[in-house]
């Protein structure tokens, strides 16, 4: 395929060189001619030119799309992803036509009125009615596209149902991590000013809240037809979370907490049977320039049945089991520490003058 | 202001090698002067799209050529992903402010503004002269951050903070960044000088008859822009000096709740999102400041060499008004995945979406000149119709991500970046291209050489669609942007061979650039010697002579009896009456 395309170019190439020294030759030939000037023949093959180059356009727009189609991503693997590539399929069959409209029309053009000394253009400098025709045309069109698109949109957006599952993902450079709400579906208080290195996403163990949350990484595992709200965090510069195959992006911002609800409606098996695809797997992907390694902040996803997902979860340790006993003991103690120790520090500071 | 303009001519009347090519107050000198530091500016920002494209095309390969310009950033000529970021970053910066924004508006505005409305000069030679010296000085400062040991910006030319803020994020977030901070602030100061003069030249100094309705289409583009310069430059210039705050001076404008480098850090309260706002609210406009030169550039040329008039010349100023207008409140769709509001997203979708509107107008508008026209394919006619077209193709896919629904699964990846490199990158290329091969005789008095003109184009117009059209496939296989290689994902495997017909396509587009740089360069001393009015235009440029001095016209300033568009007019001799020309006895000036 590769070679195809430079066999292409290479043809393409060579046709114009070939071209213009045609031009060349033709045009010395006209002796005293201005050689700066455009001669009657410059025009017939520049115009002759523009219909083959914009057929070859037109020819390579459709080739694009019927050998990359493939490879383009499968169908919505989630519910609300599926009404957004039904807008998106209404879009290309409106945007298509006029992409081709619009070519085809200079390409006409291009060659049917080229210079020739004979004609004279016709002088059309305004037409209320084609104007108007042209305005209200693109305004309906774009109305409605609007509408649909907004009511799209606001339903997508929209509050997350009552008994949707909680999960915090946990950006850095540059991985991911997953909070599970646990039992209780509620995420633990957390704060960046908590963070160690026992407790990377800096969960407070004061609160009960967080007792029951299960802290996993590598692989995030979603039941399928159940809807899950996402929670995203950052702790140091802005992250996306871009699972593409769900239709579904959100930034990571650092000191705000932002979220988006879906519903996975096929199961990582499903998927592997639609692509053909036995290695296939659902991704997590960093869609916010983060630094170096920002090609590679990934996570795999796995949707499994609600059997399967809660055999997996019952696996993962609770936040308050993953820190051995002594360390459960004294965690509290040491976070008191570093918040207080913060505070303390700072009202030393501000004695300090007054100790002079 | 005959009076004043004598003066002026006076005033300048004996030019050495400083005053006449160094420091010089002529606008002709000073658009040359942007042109050309442009050309050398362009040339850079396409050569590192060439590094960074041989990684894309061949990840982790070892390219000698690599190693040979980033040395220890391509250690056996393997990239590495900062310098990737890195190059990334200048690349975006370079040709968007350097080439598309300084460039094309500094070169047309200064050669166009005087000629076209009938003046001397600029209403000030001096603020003009301020005006390329600190775009000079910008372009230096960002040329210099590449050659720094931690390595030039790399956050990405909208530089977001943290990442732009915390040099522990990423080594260009040091002296780089600041670097790229003083460059923008001295770009933003020659692009408002520069701004407040062409507004004031335009509104005071047309010539006798030149009313606002009569004025080329160019002159109302590049009104419109720089009103819109004006107006939103200021809210990038605030934008980078609370960055510039929160970097070196420790307040939290744009950070709070950061934990990095094993430590938490002391901002807080807060927001990037407030960058972000601030950055878009200039960062939307300046597409259009980017744009409007080009489409105004265009008309004149579409208009000139179908030999017929603008179609609806009225309705293209108001729909460059309407663009305008619409320019600053449609920020937001740079935002809908920031968790901004989403009923404030849906207020940005359909603001973002009325833009098409306008669009859609010109686009008629343009095709509906070349109908029935009687075209004369000069290379500058040729970048013009190329700008048609790559405006329909890039726009029609914004329609695509300006509508939130669907931006959610396109924002950010490929699909992105083959949409605004077509509709913004090579739009304003194209109609930068056309503008100096239509304008060279009046800047140099030689003519381009017209064979080398279409090689240029058709290499040039293959590459374009060969590079960014592929791009649009890879994004919605749901590949982001700004990755260093997509070697990590076995998912995307598939999309290599596109990547590598890319890279193909890229290197045959640079060759060809130079193809252009050699017959612009060449022209200058060797061109064929122009002719008083080589493309017959009505625009009161060509009444000048064929090198205008100093005050451009050696007599009175003509008068303007018409608008610029009296091509193939019924009942004329010729088909073209330039504007100068009276109206005869029973003519009716119609448009």
């Amino acid at each position: 395929m590769i070679n195809l395309l430079i066999a292409i170019v290479i043809i393409l190439a060579i046709l114009v060189v070939a071209k213009v020294i045609r031009v060349f030759e033709l045009s010395t030939d006209l002796k005293g001619a201005n050689p700066a000037e455009v001669t009657e023949t410059d025009n017939k093959t520049q115009a002759t030119l523009f219909v083959i180059g914009i057929t070859a356009w037109l020819i390579f727009v459709v080739y694009c799309t019927l050998a990359w189609g493939p490879l383009m991503l499968p169908e919505a693997a989630s519910v609300h992803g599926d009404q957004i590539d039904g807008l998106m399929n209404l879009t290309w069959w409106i945007i298509a036509p006029m992409f081709f409209l619009c070519h085809l029309l200079i390409l006409v053009f291009s060659y049917k009125y080229y210079y020739r000394k004979e004609r004279t253009a016709t002088f059309f400098a305004h037409s209320t009615k084609l104007e108007m025709i042209w305005t209200t045309i693109p305004t309906i069109v774009l109305t409605s596209l609007i509408v649909y698109g907004l009511v799209i949109w606001n339903e997508v957006t929209g509050p997350a149902p009552d008994d949707a599952m909680e999960i915090e993902l946990y950006a850095k450079q540059f991985d991911w991590t997953a909070r599970y709400a646990g039992d209780d579906n509620v995420l633990g208080k957390s704060g960046y000013r908590l963070i160690t290195s026992e407790n990377p996403l800096g969960v407070s163990a004061n609160d009960e809240a967080s007792k029951d949350d299960k802290i996993v990484r590598g692989e995030l595992h979603l039941p399928v037809g159940k809807a899950v709200v996402f929670k995203f965090h950052s702790r140091d510069v802005l992250h996306s979370a871009y699972m593409p195959h769900f239709r579904l992006q959100m930034n990571c911002v650092p000191g705000m907490t932002t979220q988006f609800h879906m519903v996975p409606k096929t199961t990582t098996k499903e998927m592997r049977e639609i692509t053909g695809n036995e290695e296939f797997n659902y991704l997590l992907l960093c869609n916010k320039i983060c630094g170096a390694a920002h090609y590679n902040m990934q996570m795999d996803i796995i949707v499994e049945s609600e059997a399967d997902y809660a055999a997996w979860l019952s696996e993962k340790k609770t936040f308050a089991e993953s820190i051995s006993p002594a360390e459960q003991e004294a965690l509290p103690v040491v976070l008191a520490e570093v918040v207080e120790g913060g505070e303390h520090a700072e009202d030393e500071h501000e004695e300090a003058p007054a100790t002079h | 202001m005959s009076e004043h303009a004598e003066h002026a001519h006076h005033h300048h009347a004996k030019p050495d090698f400083w005053t006449h090519y160094v420091f010089s107050q002529d606008h002709k000198m000073i658009s040359k002067q942007f042109l050309i530091t442009a050309i050398v500016m362009g040339f850079l920002g396409m050569g590192l799209s060439m590094l960074f494209r041989m990684q894309l095309g061949w990840p982790g390969e070892s390219f000698k050529v690599l190693e040979f310009f980033l040395g220890d950033w391509a250690k056996g000529g393997v990239l590495d992903p900062n310098m990737y970021l890195a190059l990334v970053t200048i690349h975006g910066t370079i040709l968007v402010f350097m080439v598309l924004t300084g460039g094309l508006t500094g070169t047309f505005a200064n050669l166009l503004i005087p000629l076209q409305i009938g003046a001397r000069d600029m209403a000030s030679g001096f603020l003009n002269m301020l005006s390329y010296w600190f775009f000079l000085a910008s372009s230096v400062v960002m040329v210099a951050s590449l050659f720094i040991e931690t390595g030039p910006a790399s956050a990405g030319w909208t530089v977001y903070p943290p990442l732009s803020a915390l040099p522990e994020a990423i080594p260009g977030s040091g002296l780089g960044m600041t670097m790229w901070l003083v460059s923008i602030t001295l770009f933003i100061v020659s692009s408002l000088i520069g701004g407040i003069n062409y507004i004031v030249t335009i509104v005071n100094l047309r010539t006798k008859g030149m009313s606002m309705g009569r004025l080329p289409l160019t002159m109302w583009a590049i009104l419109i822009t720089a009103i819109l310069g004006l107006l939103s430059f200021p809210v990038l210039l605030s934008a980078s000096l609370l960055l510039i705050f929160d970097r070196s001076f420790g307040t939290s404008f744009y950070l709070s709740d950061i934990f990095i480098g094993g430590q938490a850090l002391e901002h807080t309260g807060g927001s990037p999102i407030l960058y972000e706002h601030l950055f878009w609210f200039l960062g939307h406009p300046e597409v259009y400041i980017i744009l409007l030169p080009a489409l105004g550039i265009t008309s004149e040329i579409i208009s000139t060499n179908s030999r017929k008039p603008i179609f609806g010349y009225k309705a293209m100023v108001g729909s460059m008004l309407a663009i305008a207008f619409l320019s600053f409140i449609v920020w937001g769709h740079h935002m809908f995945l920031t968790g901004m509001n989403p009923f404030l997203g849906s207020v940005f979708t359909f603001t973002t979406l009325l833009v098409a509107i306008p669009s859609a107008v010109k686009v008629f508008n343009y095709l509906t000149t070349l109908w029935k026209g009687n075209i004369v394919y000069t290379p500058a006619m040729m970048f013009a119709i190329g700008l048609v077209s790559t405006f329909v193709t890039g726009g029609l896919t914004g329609i695509i991500l300006g509508d939130s629904a669907l931006d959610i699964n396109v924002h950010d990846t490929y699909f992105v970046v083959a949409h605004f490199h077509i509709v913004m990158g090579a739009s304003a290329i194209f109609g930068m291209f056309a503008g100096v091969y239509h304008w060279f005789p009046k800047m140099y008095g030689r003519m381009m050489n017209k064979k080398l003109g279409y090689v240029h184009w058709w290499l040039t117009v293959i590459s374009v669609y060969g590079v960014f059209f592929p791009m649009h496939f890879i994004g919605l296989a749901g590949v982001p942007r700004r990755y260093y290689s997509n070697e990590a994902f076995p998912l995307f495997d598939a999309l290599q061979d596109i990547n590598v017909s890319i890279s193909m396509f890229a290197f045959l587009g640079s060759v060809a650039q130079f193809i252009f740089a050699f017959n612009f360069f060449y022209s200058i001393f060797r061109g064929t010697k122009a002719t008083q009015n080589p493309w017959r235009s009505n625009a009161l440029e060509w009444t000048t002579p064929i090198n205008p001095g100093h005050g451009n016209w050696p007599g009175p300033i003509p008068t303007v009896h018409r608008w610029a568009y009296d091509y193939s007019k019924p009942g004329a001799k010729e088909d073209f009456i330039p504007q100068n020309v009276p109206l005869q006895p029973g003519e009716e000036e119609m448009h």
